[in-house]
């Protein structure tokens, strides 16, 4: 049984009006315990209402997600539950902020869980430790934070929810080369340590592609590709095609292919393609 | 959820009210909600409401959208009718306890209800088609004569115009914060009245705390641009009245002494409002 399953998806906004559109169409895939999954897609393409249906955010208007087995919408008194269990962080999650401390800013997800005082304090320090943000800075107001901090102590209020799969929209956007690069590896070990499902939206396919497992290509509204990284990069030239970028050495490994170098295209990092280049000149 | 409200949202179009100019369509808007609240008997109200729908139609928004601004006062508008249907004056048509329906009663239930939802919905109308900035473009110069008591006409206009211009923007916000706040399992649905208080507070503090960033950053935007107020400021779109101004004028004034003959030559039947 996949840990989350989900069948013939869709949404549709504004149904009966002027203004309707389909924003996801009839996606269905199935994600497993411990996998960490990139989603790339152009705005509009209907990532972001696809990763809020899975966490009860959006009611899907057709099919189903099953979550341990179990459809998510049985009982809709209960989807605050596969909330705790599916957490998500939005795009530019620090606006979110709103405690007069740090601390009980991350503590307001385990507290709205019911859990008991001890526990929280326990899971707002091993949040904040995943995060990096130092015990200092928790007694601080979070308008006090610089704007990298800001966005860890806001993924943090989500981690220490302990959820089962960890949604994340475009958590880089708006940090700069360094604070991007301390993030994904913050998530990414995190992802390790926890040994817990990661879904990463963004519009970077060189971060993607460094990080994530599998990779899921979404083109207006519909899944265009679902496969392990290696393989998504195979089709590479396709992905450009439907208009997103693939990573530069990607390119440069097409290129060559295509002027006669027998080269594998199937290449996303520049350790791989200096490999390769090298074992071309040896033969 | 929030999207779904569009009090004071416009709907860019062609028809003839689009056309008109927003000084004409304010001036015409307060003579109507004057008029609507001077009729005196069936035959005027009914003149006020057909009239009204008429506007509607040359609107050519959707009548969806004017059917949804009803809905959001349609307690408002129960409410108060049957409050007035109970407190008419005369003799009793029918009776219960100390509650009593007079025909007084019923008349000043019909005029109310018809008064407030035409109010609405001509009110509807000029926002569904004036874009925000030709709105205040137009109450800024109907206000100009104004400057002679010191008042800052154009400052006044200037807000009116980034708040109304912020309205959208804002309730995104609000959804965004809502969503992300209930993805924390913040429960906004249930709970007693204090707990749905309280629960306001993880949506209204990042609220302020952006409405506040916007209004720096904006202000900041202004100034770099050399926005200093209103004097010398000349404008790239001059409002001009046009054919379809007159137009309006014109059957307006028509309807509006329809409206005055049938409350002096009928008998009148209510005797509340103005």
């Amino acid at each position: 049984m996949s840990l989350l399953e989900v069948k013939n998806l869709s949404f549709t906004y504004g149904t009966g009006t002027a203004f309707e559109k389909k924003a996801v169409n009839d996606v269905s895939l199935s994600i497993e315990q411990g996998e960490f999954i990139g989603i790339i897609g152009h705005t509009g393409s209907g990532k972001s209402t696809f990763i809020q249906m899975l966490n009860g955010l959006i009611k899907p208007t057709e099919g189903q997600i099953f979550l341990d087995g179990k459809d998510i919408w049985e009982n809709p008194k209960k989807i605050r539950k596969v909330r705790f269990k599916v957490g998500m962080v939005f795009q530019y999650p620090e606006y979110q902020l709103f405690e007069e401390t740090v601390e009980k800013d991350i503590a307001f997800g385990p507290k709205n869980m019911g859990l008991k005082d001890d526990e929280i304090k326990e899971r707002v320090a091993s949040a904040a430790k995943f995060v990096d943000l130092k015990p200092e800075l928790l007694k601080k107001s979070p308008f006090e934070l610089s704007g990298g901090e800001k966005r860890r102590a806001a993924i943090a209020g989500v981690i220490a929810m302990d959820p089962d799969i960890l949604i994340l929209d475009e958590p880089t956007a708006g940090l700069d080369p360094r604070g991007r690069d301390v993030l994904l590896s913050q998530i990414s070990s995190y992802h390790k340590s926890k040994n817990n499902t990661v879904l990463l939206v963004s519009h970077s396919m060189e971060d993607i592609s460094r990080i994530a497992d599998k990779i899921l290509v979404m083109n207006k509204g519909n899944m265009f590709a679902f496969d392990e990284t290696k393989k998504i990069f195979s089709k590479g030239e396709e992905i450009e095609k439907i208009g997103l970028q693939i990573p530069q050495i990607t390119k440069i490994m097409i290129g060559l292919a295509k002027r006669g170098y027998k080269l594998p295209t199937d290449i996303y990092s520049v350790e791989q393609a200096v490999n390769e280049i090298l074992r071309l000149q040896r033969v | 959820m929030l999207k779904e409200i569009t009090l004071g949202q416009y709907f860019p179009g062609k028809s003839v009210l689009h056309k008109m100019d927003p000084r004409m369509k304010i001036i015409l808007l307060t003579c109507y909600i004057v008029f609507i609240f001077l009729t005196k008997n069936y035959i005027s109200l009914a003149i006020m409401a057909v009239s009204v729908l008429g506007v509607l139609t040359l609107s050519k928004v959707s009548p969806k959208l004017y059917f949804k601004s009803v809905k959001a006062i349609i307690f408002i508008v129960i409410f108060t009718s049957a409050l007035n249907l109970f407190y008419g004056t005369g003799e009793p048509i029918w009776q219960w306890g100390v509650l009593k329906i007079t025909q007084a009663g019923i008349n000043t239930a019909v005029f109310v209800a018809v008064r407030i939802i035409a109010l609405v919905l001509i009110s509807s109308v000029l926002t569904y088609t004036t874009s925000p900035t030709d709105l205040t473009d137009g109450i800024e110069k109907l206000l100009k004569p104004l400057t002679v008591f010191h008042i800052q006409v154009h400052e006044i206009a200037m807000m009116m115009t980034i708040a109304l211009r912020f309205i959208p923007t804002l309730l995104e916000e609000t959804d965004k914060i809502m969503s992300a706040q209930k993805a924390r399992g913040a429960d906004f649905e249930s709970g007693n009245f204090m707990n749905r208080i309280k629960a306001l507070i993880p949506i209204l503090v990042p609220l302020f705390v952006s409405a506040f960033r916007r209004a720096f950053d904006l202000a900041m935007a202004m100034e770099s641009r050399c926005y200093h107020g209103g004097d010398g400021r000349t404008r790239m779109k001059v409002l001009k009245y046009s054919k379809y101004d007159f137009m309006a004028l014109g059957v307006l004034t028509v309807i509006f002494v329809g409206v005055i003959v049938c409350n002096v030559m009928l008998p009148v039947t209510i005797r509340t409002g103005m």
